[in-house]
């Protein structure tokens, strides 16, 4: 594809059923474009567990998909509570989610853990009171 | 293993689906918990899961998993229902408890590669 194919998703923060619909419009449209399967399911997997975040504990959000030929850039970006400390939010096991999540199957500390694992790059900007800007790149 | 071979395995009850009965499946996973699912299923396969809510059938579409089966009579939702069909997949339920739904299907030979 010559041109970027830029995507945008509203994610409602109050709507648990309906979190997870912006992923799954991502990874039919990487099937359409017929990107590799492999580098879809990353890309699914990652946005998914960023979107499941965003409902869990931002209130909702931004997603902002960017889509080229040999790499997907997807950022989220939210107005939450922010990540007082993105180091200890990194390690497998901790999670701050609420009941409610947990409920879901969700909580197990391992959101953010998994994206950087499926990912090629992913850096994370958070300001406690202002929001939290996840940005990650899988290369095709 | 075939769909209709789980299916009869488990004494399960299709709720959608019914014509992939003939679909293949290599391996399956239980859990209840789909952060798990997500970070530690390598192939795509058949999920057995007690947990009923639309996140089970959206981690599974993110999984590439075509085969839902609900363990201790849980029933799934219309919604969840829906949604399986237009993603094209299988959900069933069966009585038996995880244990015993994991156990029958590892005898019968469905067990992940190494």
């Amino acid at each position: 594809m010559a041109e970027t194919i830029k995507l945008q998703f509203n994610i409602d923060g109050n709507n648990f059923v309906d979190a997870g619909a912006a992923s799954g419009k991502v990874k039919k449209t990487l099937t359409q474009l017929g990107f590799d399967p492999a580098v879809i399911r990353r890309a699914a997997i990652a946005m998914y567990e960023g979107e499941i975040n965003m409902v869990i504990h931002a209130d909702g959000g931004v997603a902002d998909v960017y889509i080229d030929s040999d790499k997907i850039r997807i950022v989220l970006s939210d107005k939450g509570p922010g990540i007082a400390d993105v180091e200890l939010a990194m390690k497998e096991g901790y999670s701050t989610a609420s009941q409610e999540a947990r409920d879901l199957g969700f909580g197990a500390g391992m959101g953010l853990p998994n994206m950087k694992n499926y990912t090629d790059e992913m850096t994370v900007n958070s300001k406690v009171g202002v929001g939290t800007t996840v940005e990650m790149i899988i290369n095709c | 293993m075939k769909v209709k071979e789980v299916k009869a395995l488990l004494d399960a009850v299709v709720e959608t689906g019914e014509a992939l009965m003939d679909m293949e499946v290599k391996t399956a996973c239980g859990s209840d918990m789909m952060s798990d699912v997500l970070a530690f299923v390598k192939e795509e396969g058949l999920l057995l899961t007690g947990l009923v809510n639309p996140q089970v059938v959206r981690t599974a579409e993110m999984m590439d998993i075509k085969v839902i089966v609900f363990v201790r009579g849980k029933v799934p939702s219309a919604e969840m229902i829906e949604l399986a069909e237009e993603r094209g997949m299988v959900l069933m339920r069966t009585q038996m408890p995880m244990y015993v739904a994991c156990g029958e299907l590892y005898a019968a030979g469905l067990v992940p590669r190494k």
